[in-house]
């Protein structure tokens, strides 16, 4: 028999088409008639529309039609939405400002969306579209988010005080009395900058509209077309469900980004009836910088109290979420439910307190970017805990063990309970790869060259999947968090399976073909997984937050089913009983015996339907399951970051990045080390070089382009080195737990700690680069001097 | 409107262009090679990276009436008789790319990169991918895959 | 980009008529630069006279001269034998702007006609005294570069080739914008036979010389007769990559380890 198929580093078997450039991603659809569309935008942060007129554009070379927010408005369109209500501490739900797809008679950010100019080509809509004349009465910004709630401006009418929700979580009274009894409390101010995603696919879109069936379809680049539709639909009344199908083909990369249902593509499906013509629209990737929705952007306030045996006690926190302009699709449960459940760690905390206020500002809207809440989190609980240890002069890994959890299930304050891990295992591992021993002789040698090394850790855990399904709508999501999965075997013995679980770069197509092939013995290229069209998957949540595991739970599961199935069918076959069938190595056999019958041949029979009664069993074999996990997982572990600083430059070296990750069991090492060094790249890219600036006065957007957006290049990054412990998961009969953004998550405290420590300095904001390093430590010496 | 020929993957290639009409988009709309992608506006991402004259370059930064009478190599050019190119089969065998976007410019930057450059390391190759980027991968798996092609490559001709 | 007329002349004064017959026409050399100013529609030609048809690269060394045609891509500057063999600084220099793709196109004379204030080759035909030629004249580089984005070139006037002296001594230090990847300031330093010359690119709104150090290094060329002289901050940029203290700060910076290689 061949080697185990699940758990080995199986090469991809999408990638032929990437390398040979076959690859067919949103802007490579072209439709029969189709014609370009290109979005007149706001230059104003803020600004009252006083009149829009399209008449040259409309009669501009080429130009097919121009649509404004008032066409958008006669047909009665709802507006883009929030999917998860937050109630706020005093009992009221969150106080969200409409969110036209078009305009009406406000814009609120730079690069809100006006009208779209639709021609012949490209070209010619965008040249239509300087002839779109938009009077506007500037309004003043608000940009910084730590001031909003005090600006005499008011983004929407709606949220007075430009406060959208005043959240709470934890043991509030048992957190004063921790602090109260404390020996010592360690305050730090933070701030997680401002991300701007930048999958390098930009976000494009072709809608359709077929008047043979009156229905649409849209080609997009979505992470989850299913609830693309569903918004779509339900919320914004392009079409009922069946008459819209959502297509999310080959996509360049999400982290997020591609979750959220944004004006272009409602406007793009809306149009093509409009004009009857197929509507394209690719985004330029300054429009990226200015309409994607960003990541991040939390100023906070956190407080640790501890005993005198240097015990945690307690956490306090208090953090402004910036949610920008608008409300996005997910906006509202970042900073709430993914970021306040997580701030206990990995340590045994009995008393936490944590207050968000989200507040507009006139900037683009902020909603899940790799990690969504998480990372967030890790960062404030793994710089406090750093510092901590520093001001008990402590050293940070006995600090840590002192305090880690070791017995499971842990329950939280902050709704979480922990089913398993195994916190010093990972350390353990991680201190050997570092070789945090030989560390003060390392720092000693680059002293003595001038240079000053640092080093950091995180201890982090985080939480994926996303479920279940009732858990999270107590809490107030909008949808139900399971995920679908149909196994449909053809009666020659090929395998589909369609998942209602997104593939934009994670490989699914050969971690799920694994999950079929080793758990029925089949070739691996007798297995297809389809994904992404509204028109094949019946429906499915996409995906985001790690959720393949919930995906391919669901495959599990469905398997189990066409096992069961099967086996009575062979038994008929097999004339025997079916307690008797055994499933073995793709092959059904008749225990204690040498009848048996291959999975192809019971495929056969399940549809020749010949040989078993159709009474009792139907023909055919397709099962389908909706999963719904009965918990989160709990991704944990400990990277360690070891920089050096020139201080002449002020320039950070990463000499060293080690990163040991318990992920449970892993389908595919190859492809989970993959998804751990991309994440570890963008949390890097986070501290030390990425920062979505807006200035503070006129709110236009500084760094929109790479011009000044800070992108992680090869150069920038070291080679990591990677080590796995295993706990396995126990709430998914797989044991897995989800890799994709445990690097965004953990990386970027393990850097900032590694900087303060050698910078010498408590408070330093990401992301670290050189001139506000070298200004750090100018200061240093100056105060010196 | 002018027109303009070249060859393109060994054949012969022409069409009706705008003067305006980028060397990417000539590839794309009107031969429909949608192996080269586009992922910026500022001639920094690298994904539209094509070899013109054997030389990489990048497509977007380049009038498609400026490529006249060239001798254009798109990725969907490189394999030759349904053979990956060893910089091909390396990015597969060594995990050096997730969504595949950015893939096209990466092979296509890497195949020029080992042409010019008979002794590569991590550090030579990090700071020759300067033009290209990745959000994915953390360029780790494309550095790795482009040292693998680089030596295979080598021992090929030795 | 807007649309434009666009003309490949097979000479110099084809150039030059189609230039004078077109109301705002540009001169495209390798496009590096004007390609990305006229996708962002930040400029608005009539024409573009693509002057690659016209033979203009080469690289010619004689009389203690190095002298590259305007049209040379910085890849055949980086790695020309004879460059590396007499100014090995300014094949270092070449080798080191935008990335291989960009140094497969752009042009030597593309990139002095542009004088783009963070651009590389403005310091080494300043630091290194270079004569510039054009189609009507030759310009000292100390005359040349007249401004941001500025030149002393006139309407029409086409450069052709340009001379650098050979140097005793010579470095190029780049400290890179993190994010544009252009010198945040770059430093040049020569020892040539008329003296020392320190050209900085990137820091302010053009390329320019910096005196003191010239006089200091003229003492002793030494990485330590510059670190400490300290360069005001008055006419440095500022911005989101470095405040004008900190750009101040880098040149003396850069200066130092540009001695240091150059003495190397």
């Amino acid at each position: 028999m061949t080697a185990p198929v699940i758990g080995a580093s199986i090469r991809r078997k999408e990638d032929h088409r990437f390398i040979t450039g076959q690859g067919r991603y949103t802007d490579d659809i072209n439709r029969h008639g189709q014609t370009h569309a290109y979005f007149v935008r706001s230059p104003h942060a803020h600004a009252k529309l006083r009149g829009v007129d399209t008449s040259a554009a409309r009669a501009a070379k080429g130009v097919v039609g121009v649509l404004t927010g008032a066409d958008l408005a006669a047909d009665k369109l709802g507006g883009l939405i929030c999917g998860w209500m937050i109630t706020s501490k005093d009992g009221t739900p969150m106080k969200a400002g409409a969110h036209p797809a078009l305009a009406v008679d406000t814009v609120r950010y730079v690069g809100d969306h006006i009208a779209i100019v639709i021609a012949e080509t490209y070209g010619q809509a965008k040249d239509a579209a300087e002839l779109v004349k938009v009077e506007y009465e500037e309004l003043p910004p608000v940009v910084d988010p730590a001031k909003a709630q005090s600006d005499a401006t008011q983004v929407h009418a709606e949220a007075p005080r430009n406060t959208i929700y005043q959240w709470e979580i934890g043991n509030k009274p048992e957190t004063e009395a921790a602090f109260a009894k404390a020996a010592q409390i360690v305050k730090l101010d933070l701030t997680n900058n401002r991300l701007i995603p930048n999958a390098m696919e930009p976000r494009a879109c072709v809608g359709e509209y077929d008047d043979a069936t009156s229905g649409y379809t849209l080609y997009v680049t979505s992470q989850n077309p299913h609830v693309a539709r569903l918004v779509m639909s339900a919320f914004i009344g392009i079409a009922p469900e069946h008459k819209l199908r959502v297509v999310a083909p080959d996509v360049g990369g999400g982290f997020g980004s591609k979750i959220f249902i944004y004006a272009e593509e409602v406007v793009c499906t809306w149009a093509s009836k409009k004009v009857r013509r197929p509507v394209k629209w690719t985004a330029e990737r300054s429009e990226s910088f200015l309409s994607d929705a960003h990541g991040r952007d939390h100023v906070t306030h956190a407080e640790l109290a501890l005993d005198a045996d240097a015990k945690m006690l307690g956490l306090r926190v208090k953090t402004i979420a910036n949610l920008g302009a608008y409300m996005s699709t997910f906006s509202s449960s970042v900073p709430t439910y993914l970021y306040g459940t997580l701030l206990s760690g990995q340590y045994d905390l009995s008393a936490i307190y944590a207050e968000v206020d989200a507040v507009y500002t006139n900037t683009a809207p902020v909603d899940a970017y790799r990690g969504a809440g998480r990372p967030e989190a890790t960062y404030v609980i793994e710089r406090i805990v750093e510092e901590a240890a520093r001001q008990l002069k402590l050293d940070p890994v006995a600090f840590r063990r002192k305090n880690f959890v070791r017995k499971f299930p842990h329950q939280t304050p902050v709704i979480m309970n922990y089913d398993a891990g195994d916190y010093d295992a990972s350390l353990d591992a991680a201190l050997k790869l570092a070789d945090y021993a030989g560390f003060p002789a390392r720092k000693a040698a680059a002293k003595a060259q001038g240079k000053l090394r640092g080093l950091g850790f995180s201890t982090y855990i985080e939480a994926c999947g996303l479920a279940p399904s009732a858990a999270v709508g107590s809490l107030g999501a909008g949808v139900g968090l399971w995920e679908s999965a149909e196994v449909r075997v053809t009666p020659t013995g090929g395998v589909e399976v369609f998942t209602g679980a997104h593939s934009h770069g994670q490989g699914h197509e050969t971690t799920f073909a694994q999950v079929v092939a080793g758990r029925l013995g089949i070739p691996m290229e007798n297995v297809e997984i389809i994904h992404g069209d509204t028109n094949s998957v019946q429906f499915g949540m996409g995906t985001y937050g790690s959720r393949a595991a919930v995906g391919l739970t669901a495959v599990s599961r469905a398997l189990d089913k066409i096992e069961a199935k099967a086996k009575k069918i062979a038994a008929h076959v097999l004339e025997a009983s079916a307690a008797d069938i055994v499933f073995e190595n793709g092959e059904f056999k008749v225990a204690g015996t040498d009848r048996k019958l291959a999975f192809h041949e019971v495929a056969l029979n399940a549809y020749v339907a010949h040989k078993f009664p159709t009474s009792e069993i139907e023909p055919g074999l397709k099962e389908s399951v909706f999963h719904d996990p009965t918990n989160f997982t709990f991704p944990a572990g400990t990277h360690i970051c070891e920089v050096e600083i020139d201080p002449d430059t002020g320039v950070t070296t990463i000499v060293s990045f080690t990163a040991v990750d318990d992920f449970g069991n892993v389908i595919n090492p190859m492809i989970v080390e993959g998804q751990v060094q991309g994440g570890i790249a963008q949390g890097i890219g986070q501290a030390l070089l990425e920062h979505g600036v807006y200035d503070k006065d006129s709110g236009q957007l500084i760094t929109g382009s790479y011009m000044d957006y800070t992108m992680p290049r090869a150069d920038d990054l070291p080679s990591y080195k990677l080590g796995f412990t295993v706990t396995p998961c126990p709430s998914n009969p797989l044991g897995m737990k989800g890799c994709g953004e445990a690097g965004a998550i953990a990386s970027p405290a393990a850097v900032m700690n590694a900087v303060t420590d050698a910078l010498g300095v408590k408070e330093f904001n990401m992301p670290a680069t050189p001139s506000r390093v070298w200004a750090a430590i100018h200061r240093t010496r100056a105060a010196a001097e | 409107m002018p027109s303009v020929a070249m060859t393109v993957n060994g054949k012969a290639a022409s069409g009706e262009v705008e003067t305006r009409t980028l060397l990417v988009h000539f590839l794309r709309e009107n031969l429909r090679l949608t192996g080269t992608h586009v992922g910026c506006d500022t001639s920094q991402c690298g994904a539209c990276v094509v070899h013109v004259n054997g030389k990489a370059v990048k497509s977007c930064t380049m009038l498609a009436v400026q490529a006249e009478g060239a001798q254009v190599t798109t990725i969907e050019g490189l394999a030759k008789d349904g053979t990956l190119h060893p910089v091909q089969a390396a990015f597969k065998e060594h995990h050096g790319l997730q969504c595949g976007f950015c893939t096209p410019g990466m092979i296509m930057t890497a195949v020029d990169m080992i042409r010019r450059i008979p002794n590569l390391d991590e550090k030579t190759i990090r700071s020759e991918l300067e033009g290209n980027l990745c959000r994915c991968t953390g360029y780790q798996n494309i550095v790795k895959a482009i040292d693998a092609a680089s030596k295979e490559m080598k021992g090929a001709h030795a | 980009m807007y649309q434009f007329q666009y003309f490949r002349p097979k000479s110099l004064d084809e150039a030059r008529k189609l230039y004078e017959n077109n109301g705002d026409a540009k001169f495209l050399a390798g496009g590096q630069t004007l390609i990305p100013t006229l996708k962002q529609r930040l400029a608005q030609p009539t024409a573009l006279i693509d002057l690659g048809g016209i033979a203009m690269s080469g690289i010619k060394v004689a009389g203690g001269v190095v002298t590259i045609g305007a049209g040379t891509k910085h890849f055949d500057v980086a790695t020309s034998a004879d460059v590396k063999g007499t100014i090995p600084a300014l094949a270092h220099l070449a080798g080191h702007i935008g990335d291989p793709a960009v140094r497969h196109m752009g042009t030597l004379g593309g990139s002095i006609a542009n004088n783009d204030p963070a651009a590389d080759y403005p310091a080494a035909a300043l630091g290194l005294g270079a004569t510039i030629k054009t189609t009507s004249r030759s310009i000292n580089a100390d005359d040349f570069f007249t401004g941001m984005f500025e030149t002393a070139l006139e309407e029409g006037e086409i450069v052709t080739e340009v001379s650098f002296p050979v140097p005793e001594k010579a470095a190029y230090m780049k400290f890179p914008n993190p994010a544009s990847r252009y010198a945040m300031v770059g430093v040049f330093v020569a020892k040539t036979k008329t003296g020392v010359r320190v050209a900085v690119t990137g820091a302010a709104s053009s390329v320019f010389r910096e005196s003191a150090m010239e006089a200091a290094l003229a003492k002793s060329f030494t990485p330590d007769a510059v670190a400490g002289i300290k360069v005001s901050p008055a006419n440095m940029n500022g911005d989101l990559h470095g405040t004008a203290e900190y750009r101040a700060h880098l040149v003396t910076v850069m200066a130092k380890r540009a001695v240091a290689a150059a003495i190397a």
